[in-house]
């Protein structure tokens, strides 16, 4: 592998850096922007481009972040070799994620699910910070991710990318898109990725990341009428995924369910059926109605050394939408009706949690622009749930601009959700650690449902420093907790306690983002990040446990001018650093097997490098964690992974080591 | 039905010097209204809306071109174009009085057309 990117590195500097540019011609062209940001929508979003997306080894939707300064990207503990993202200081499930708007990540897809998109079937991914819009649901607390893929009517005709990284994985993706007659177009889009052999480079004897293998097949026809108005989508995917972990010695075949060695498996099975219809009034543009339907069925079968987990989760999903106007388009407002139901079929070793889950309720969000530096979006739902009871949601959203390139922001927003405790904290499964739920009497493993507010405030502000163009952003966001399950690492290292929240539990963050373009076409974003997440557990109050206080981001990018065949030069560094963060409590064990209370601070690099041959070829390389910083000990208790002190969800940095990839995307329009 | 015709006939012949149509409640209206620049377009969109009865408004920059679509029943193109006059721009055929042009930011006084 490494000496394959040799060889490459090697090939893409033989050719003349700065190819031959004809300048007697003047051509102005928009640069599409890798990050967009509206100074004039009312919500707090960023739009990430194809351009960004591209500018990490970015496999699948989890590591799309690592350039935004929005989101953290975490860890992958050992096992499952899940990256799971952070917003506002808090994991996914309080994020509510989306694709094209239906609810994608959530349930029992909460832990992996972020990983089951590839990234080259992304057009654009939203990210609105703090309290998210009614019209998708009661769930979000810190967030709403919303991802739209490529759509067939657009698409190019068929578009190749490989990938192979020195810690072996290979990844192939293979799109068509076909126009059917002008008005139906189809795409197919399939992935297979795999990871078959065994790396151990902190010499613990256990692998550093899954051996695995995924294939993911989506088909979609997408109908669009112009004359008439009506617009539809049909989305038909399948996906198989399987992770194997653990020791390296560990044989699923002969090991599984043995103190033989230790080892983890997760398998997931998942189909998707999705309909989209919308229509659009010919003679009143403003006016609309759409109708989504969603059918899922989602089956992970896993086992954690001598722990099984078991989750089948079969949901509906439905939401019809009427968009119109008061008077005239300065108000607006949207209004309709959601309906869900989830069947969850939940095995913890011989214990059975199967529930059903369902809800229906209605919205109506209004939003009011004065076009010009003022807008304002209220909205409200009434959700009836069997297991939430009856409630009211209300989110809002207000911007102004004061003076020329400044916006200012506010949001403010409530949100309530059941905590999948198990599948949402699955990396504890991999512990000897003993789960137990206090039980309090509530709906849903005896517990009660969780309820926060968020409130935010956010100012941006463009202006001019020597000459160059540069962009100031400062944003704070509270998240208090009224209701949550606590999840407790904090009471004993033997231990993992689930339990409703006895006082307070807030997170904090304030960020605060300086953007500048110091020469054309070098842009430099930095960010610093302050959280301050505070929970009450039973044995006092702490800060969240692998949670960083301090972060600091920055990214450099460089393109050179694309030549008229579209020959070019695109470079990125990424550089993070994350401050120390609060450990599990470990003081109990033997002084050998326990963990500081804090981990140390430490700096990860990432950078690529892409060269654009033409609008048809282009070829990537790149690295991550080249500063090569490794977690000293990743894994508590390794030596004996069936005795009290095993650990292997203790993981605030990177094991592997720095890694090295490289790629190629081809495409014919 | 037949009642609705004989009546439609009726309004027809009776009113056949005002030429009566039915009135649309979603009429789609473009015109040209002389301006320059982003403050132009928010002030005359501005200006488009105040009038009742515009339901959408949206003025380009490049063409010059202000497309609305508005309630006939509650307005006509001609309110329309005096309220955008009234704001200092120019219309196909209600011009903006000189105070009002004068009282324009400088970026936004356009070349007027005689």
């Amino acid at each position: 592998m490494q000496k394959y990117i040799t060889h490459l590195v090697m090939v893409l500097l033989c050719i003349p850096v700065f190819a031959q540019e004809d300048l007697n011609e003047v051509k102005i062209v928009k640069k599409q922007k890798g990050i967009k940001k509206s100074y004039t929508v009312t919500g707090n979003i960023s739009t990430l481009t194809t351009k960004e997306l591209a500018k990490a080894a970015c496999c699948n939707l989890a590591e799309s972040f690592e350039t935004n300064p929005s989101i953290d990207v975490n860890f992958s503990d050992a096992v499952t070799g899940n990256k799971q993202i952070k917003m506002l200081g808090l994991t996914s499930p309080y994020l509510m994620i989306t694709e094209e708007n239906i609810p994608s990540v959530r349930g029992a897809s909460q832990a992996y699910g972020l990983s089951f998109t590839p990234g080259t079937w992304v057009e654009s991914i939203q990210i609105t910070k703090g309290a998210g819009s009614v019209v998708n649901g009661y769930e979000s607390i810190s967030g709403q991710i919303n991802t739209e893929l490529l759509k067939p009517l657009t698409d190019v005709p068929l578009f190749v990318n490989a990938y192979g990284s020195t810690d072996s994985r290979l990844e192939l993706n293979t799109q068509f898109s076909k126009k059917l007659s002008d008005k139906w177009a189809t795409s197919l889009f399939l992935h297979g990725n795999t990871r078959l052999s065994k790396n151990d480079m902190n010499n613990d004897g256990f692998l550093d990341n899954p051996l695995g293998r995924q294939i993911n097949i989506l088909n979609r026809y997408q109908y669009a009428n112009a004359e008439t108005g009506l617009v539809g989508f049909v989305s038909v995917r399948y996906l198989n995924d399987k992770k194997q972990s653990g020791e390296v010695d560990f044989d699923k075949d002969t090991d599984r369910g043995t103190t033989n060695a230790w080892g983890a498996e997760v398998n997931t099975e998942r189909f998707d059926l999705s309909t989209k219809i919308g229509y659009v009034f010919p003679d009143q543009p403003y006016q609309s109605i759409g109708f989504q339907n969603a059918f899922n069925t989602h089956n992970q079968k896993s086992y954690f050394g001598l722990n099984q987990y078991d989750i089948k989760q079969n949901s509906y999903y439905s939401n019809l939408i009427f968009n119109s106007i008061i008077d005239n388009t300065k108000n607006k407002f949207a209004a309709g009706l959601n309906f869900t139901y989830d069947k969850y079929e939940e095995f913890v070793n011989v214990t059975d949690y199967s529930r059903i889950d369902n809800s229906v309720g209605a919205f109506l969000e209004y939003t009011y622009d004065n076009s010009d530096n003022f807008s304002l979006a209220l909205g409200g739902r009434v959700d009836n749930h069997n297991r939430l009871g009856t409630f009211f949601t209300p989110r809002l959203h207000v911007r102004y601009n004061p003076w020329e390139y400044s916006v200012l922001r506010f949001s403010a927003g409530r949100g309530k959700r059941i905590a999948n405790i198990f599948a949402e904290n699955q990396s504890l499964f991999a512990s000897s650690r003993a789960i137990s739920i206090l039980n309090d009497g509530g709906k849903t493993y005896g517990l009660n449902p969780e309820i926060a507010w968020n409130y935010g405030l956010s100012f941006s502000q463009k202006f001019r420093i020597f000459n160059k163009n540069a962009e100031a952003v400062v944003d704070f966001y509270r998240t208090d907790f009224s209701k949550q399950v606590v999840v407790d690492v904090m009471q004993s290292p033997q231990q993992a306690l689930f339990y409703d929240l006895q006082g307070k539990s807030y997170a904090n963050s304030l960020q605060i983002e300086f953007n500048l373009e110091p020469v054309h076409d070098l842009n430099l974003r930095t960010a610093y990040k302050f959280y301050d997440l505070k929970t009450d557990y039973l044995s006092g109050t702490y800060q969240n446990p692998m949670q960083a206080k301090n972060r600091f981001f920055a990214n450099l990018e460089y393109e050179t001018h694309a030549t008229e065949k579209g020959k070019q030069w695109r470079m990125d560094f990424t550089f993070n650093r994350i401050g120390k963060q609060q450990l599990p409590n470990t003081a109990s064990n033997p002084i050998n097997e326990q963990l500081p209370d804090f981990s140390a601070a430490y700096s990860l690099m990432n950078t690529q490098v892409t060269r654009v041959f033409s609008d048809v070829f282009e070829v990537y390389v790149g690295g991550e964690n080249i500063g090569n910083y490794q977690q000293p000990r990743a894994i508590l208790g390794s030596e004996n992974p069936f005795g009290p002190y095993f650990d292997a969800s203790m993981v605030y940095a990177p094991i592997f080591g720095q890694m090295y990839y490289a790629g190629l995307r081809f495409k014919i329009k | 039905m037949k009642q609705l015709l004989i009546l439609f006939l009726f309004s027809f012949f009776v009113g056949s010097t005002q030429a009566q149509e039915k009135k649309n409640k979603n009429l789609k209206y473009t015109t040209e209204v002389n301006g320059n620049c982003e403050q132009c377009k928010k002030r005359i969109e501005k200006a488009a809306y105040g009038v009742s009865g515009v339901k959408m408004a949206s003025w380009d920059v490049d063409t010059h071109q202000l497309s609305v679509i508005l309630n006939e029943e509650k307005c006509s193109p001609a309110d329309l174009k005096n309220a955008i006059a009234k704001a200092g721009h120019d219309t196909d055929s209600v011009k903006a009085t000189t105070t009002a042009y004068e009282g324009l930011h400088s970026c936004c006084k356009y070349d007027r057309e005689p």
